[in-house]
């Protein structure tokens, strides 16, 4: 697999609750994409005084059309780059590289999959839906926002899901609470293998406790996809690193874009995530400078 | 076609255009954009003795056509870089130029004996680090400090391999660090590094990054990196300078060439653009073929140079004469009052 960096034609653009969607002709990056793989987008057009790359994780691709492979990602108007990115219409043209990052891995046999969204956090979650089911894996979704019209992909939750379990912050949506309130029994009730999860640190790092405790202790997998600040998105500025322990015990500060942006969530340093950890190594060697 | 061809103190590079350090790692996630080889060269992340971790997040905010990072020089150290990455390099076919950062003088000197004997084309010393042992003053602020490291490094290293020191902005007087660089046995000069900045979260009412100041970089340094190149290249035309800060286009590097650069890295907007070496190496071509210039090497420093009258070369044929200006009638306006 190679990403490639192509001019995206905008297919479509629509709002959907308190975020935006946008399809993009994007030859060679479709085809590639694999569940929890992300874009990074060039903002702003030729001039842009905007340097750093967008990035944003793939809701949906389709492989061939009569406008040849689109991929479709969602994003919320936080600063001027996404501002500029929903005023696009169809036929604008942005540059865009991908299919980029590890992707969420697959159970080898069919498992009982538990899938956590926060907000929009959700998207890439539809993908691995679908790579999971190909496979006879069943299906349970749990979303969460701060308001209803925060929470993605309900429709196609339900539809895609064995069951689907909803939390509002505000309860204005489903049960008032946090993803972490209700997981536990999601996890008994459907007697879950494994837990996708992707969305703020934050409620990663209580999916991840979750899914460490479940069944009395005994522990489940959970997969992660970060969310970190990127600026190439393709490995080279080194700032979306995070503390992140390898096979051989040690924890190294790693690309969250390269490496990740899923990682094995016990492999995550939740006690010290946004800074180096003392043990981490080549920590020692920052103490002169 | 014109012909790229430059030389950095005597080492030949087929064309002008570099990577930056710290701006594509050693090369290998760039090459999936673009053919590594086919650039001048690729100026490796500045790699130190040892591991080092980076400072904590966040590390990068973006500013007005730019960016200001504080990484910490997170790298695997000299022996991981030895093993792994420039090996990598040499069997693509590309030309390396090592960046190379150390705490003390000591440290610059090893890095270098421990580049003996491999596969690079030219040492790029960053000097851009604060000395552990004299009060974490920088290197490149000071004249004395950075000619000592420049010294150590030039006689850790084969006479064949080029040195160039890579010279900081935020200094009173640039052409005297040049100056001393060049005395204490530096090659050539790598010009500019980043220029030291803060942005403060209005938000959180607190700096952005963690590690409070950080380098800041791209387009909106060009015109300071400029005027750097150009005051360096007037004091000493002789010594040869690889020119960069905020170069984004073909126009951009066909700048630093003109203020006297012999080649230039392409950094920041990398991250913005990965093919953009290439790309800037494409419209660089395609900028000299319209202009005529049919050698690189004719133009570096020329906007040093006074404009030259063009005169034509035959006088113009009879039947060519212009047509005369026609006048206006004059008019006669009402008395406003």
């Amino acid at each position: 697999m190679k990403p490639v960096q192509v001019r995206g034609e905008v297919l479509g653009i629509k709002q959907v609750g308190a975020y935006w969607a946008m399809t993009l002709v994007a030859p060679g990056i479709a085809e590639q994409t694999r569940p929890g793989q992300f874009v990074a987008i060039a903002v702003g057009g030729p001039e842009t005084p905007m340097l750093l790359r967008r990035a944003f994780s793939i809701h949906a691709v389709r492989e061939t059309g009569i406008y040849g492979g689109t991929v479709e990602f969602v994003f919320a108007v936080h600063g001027k780059g996404t501002e500029w990115l929903s005023r696009l219409r169809q036929h604008d043209s942005v540059d865009v590289v991908g299919p980029l990052g590890r992707p969420f891995a697959l159970p080898r046999e069919p498992a009982h999959c538990v899938l956590v969204g926060g907000g929009y956090g959700a998207a890439p979650l539809f993908l691995l839906a679908d790579a999971l089911r190909a496979r006879g894996c069943r299906v349970d979704f749990v979303l969460g926002a701060a308001t209803g019209d925060r929470l993605f992909g309900a429709l196609e939750a339900k539809r895609m899901a064995a069951s689907v379990a909803f939390t509002t912050d505000d309860g204005s949506f489903g049960q008032q609470g946090r993803v972490s309130d209700v997981l536990p029994d999601v996890i008994a009730r459907t007697r879950a293998d494994v837990v996708y999860a992707c969305g703020p640190m934050a409620m990663l790092e209580a999916v991840s406790r979750i899914a460490a405790e479940a069944y009395d202790g005994a522990g489940i997998p959970a997969q992660v996809a970060v969310e970190e600040a990127m600026a190439c998105g393709v490995g080279v500025c080194m700032t979306c690193v995070l503390p992140v322990i390898g096979d051989d015990g040690e924890t190294r500060m790693v690309r969250s874009c390269v490496e990740g942006p899923v990682f094995a969530a016990d492999r995550l340093r939740w006690d010290a995530l946004g800074t180096v950890p003392l043990d981490a190594v080549g920590a020692a060697a920052m103490g002169a400078h | 076609m014109a012909d790229l061809t430059t030389r950095l103190a005597g080492v030949e590079f087929p064309n002008p255009v570099f990577t930056a350090s710290g701006c594509a790692a050693a090369g290998q996630e760039l090459d999936q954009f673009f053919d590594v080889s086919s650039i001048g060269g690729v100026v490796t992340k500045s790699i130190m003795l040892e591991p080092r971790s980076g400072r904590p997040t966040p590390r990068m905010a973006e500013t007005p056509s730019g960016m200001l990072n504080s990484i910490g020089l997170q790298g695997p150290g000299i022996d991981a870089f030895l093993q792994r990455d420039l090996p990598w390099l040499e069997q693509r076919g590309a030309r390396a130029v090592v960046s190379i950062a150390g705490g003390s003088v000591d440290d610059y000197a090893k890095l270098a004996g421990r580049l003996r004997g491999a596969p690079l084309a030219m040492i790029e010393v960053n000097i851009s680090c604060p000395n552990v042992e004299d009060r974490g003053q920088v290197f490149a602020c000071d004249a004395g400090g950075a000619a000592a490291v420049v010294s150590a490094v030039r006689k850790a290293v084969a006479s064949s391999i080029p040195v160039f020191a890579k010279l900081s902005p935020d200094v009173t007087d640039i052409v005297a660090v040049a100056r001393a660089c060049v005395d204490a046995g530096a090659d050539g000069l790598s010009m500019i590094n980043t220029l030291l900045g803060i942005v403060i979260d209005t938000t959180s009412l607190r700096p952005v990054l963690a590690g409070v100041t950080g380098g800041l970089s791209g387009p909106a340094i060009r015109p300071v990196a400029v005027r750097c190149v150009w005051q360096v290249h007037a004091a000493m035309p002789e010594v040869p300078i690889l020119g960069m800060g905020g170069i984004r286009t073909g126009l951009d590097a066909l700048e630093f060439l003109l203020a006297g650069a012999s080649a230039v890295s392409v950094g920041t907007v990398t991250f913005h653009d990965p093919s953009a070496p290439a790309r800037v190496l494409a419209e660089l071509r395609q900028a000299l073929d319209e202009r005529g210039i049919e050698r690189l090497e004719d133009i570096i420093g020329l906007a040093h140079r006074p404009p030259v009258l063009t005169v034509p070369e035959e006088p113009d044929p009879p039947g060519d004469e212009p047509e005369p200006i026609p006048t206006a009638r004059p008019v006669a306006f009402e008395d406003v009052r």
